[in-house]
């Protein structure tokens, strides 16, 4: 079944931890092609990312 | 041998590393100290092919980890079902689970400011976040730990983990936003 930004924006952050189950990735994949907003926000997870790893090394 | 002025000059950052994750004054000065006489102590490994903050920061981080697994599990944290509620965000989602406003894209430039004011705004957006919600940011983004380590450092399951890192990274998120460009979502 297909997601909506909310479910999408979970499965994004836990995706950043642990492998999502099949299911779970395809219907976000599904969802990321066609919304520009969650795609905006998973990219802006990853820097933020990069951007606390950075820190954390003193950099 | 590490000059004792190249020491000093880091103790700001030390302290502030240290107080996001301890969220505890006495506490960061602490380990800080315990960090700055383990420097001192083994002063000849540091063989200068690191910078003299990426050195200090990996003895912190190791005596974080260490205190936290040592006193993790007796920290009194808010109940954890107040902390594994995401209804505060429901805010940003119409009824239907979309995005109430649009998300604006950074910009280059202030993408790449995000790591120089990383903890300035991490300090004053985890001020308002649950204790042991910024405590799982730290140790996953920051230090870059698993999940399983994570979970057994604060006892939870990888379920309430995993919430407690979306709330996290939702809230920072907005807060680098609130930042650039100075206003809050209603």
């Amino acid at each position: 079944m297909k997601i909506n930004c909310r479910q999408a924006s979970r499965l994004i952050s836990q995706g950043l931890d642990q492998p999502l189950s099949q299911w779970d990735h395809v219907r976000l994949r599904v969802h990321l092609w066609m919304c520009g907003n969650c795609r905006q926000f998973s990219h802006q997870l990853q820097v933020l990312r990069q951007s606390a790893r950075q820190a954390g090394r003193g950099e | 041998m590490i000059s004792h002025a190249d020491l000093e000059a880091e103790l700001g950052y030390l302290q502030r590393y240290a107080l996001a994750q301890l969220r505890d004054r006495d506490a960061a000065n602490e380990v800080v100290q315990e960090t700055v006489l383990a420097a001192l102590e083994s002063g000849d490994s540091f063989n200068g092919k690191s910078s003299l903050r990426t050195w200090l920061t990996s003895i912190l981080r190791f005596k974080l980890v260490d205190r936290l697994r040592r006193k993790g599990k007796e920290v009194l944290f808010e109940s954890l079902e107040d902390e594994t509620d995401d209804s505060d965000f429901d805010g940003l989602f119409s009824k239907d689970g979309h995005w109430q406003d649009k998300i604006k894209a950074w910009s280059g430039p202030e993408e790449s400011l995000i790591s120089r004011q990383f903890w300035e705004v991490f300090e004053r957006c985890s001020e308002v976040m649950p204790r042991r919600t910024a405590m799982a940011f730290v140790m996953r983004e920051v230090m870059g730990l698993e999940i399983a380590e994570i979970c057994n450092n604060l006892d939870i399951t990888a379920t309430n983990c995993s919430v407690l890192l979306y709330r996290a990274r939702m809230s920072l998120r907005e807060c680098f936003e609130i930042r650039w460009t100075g206003e809050a979502r209603a």
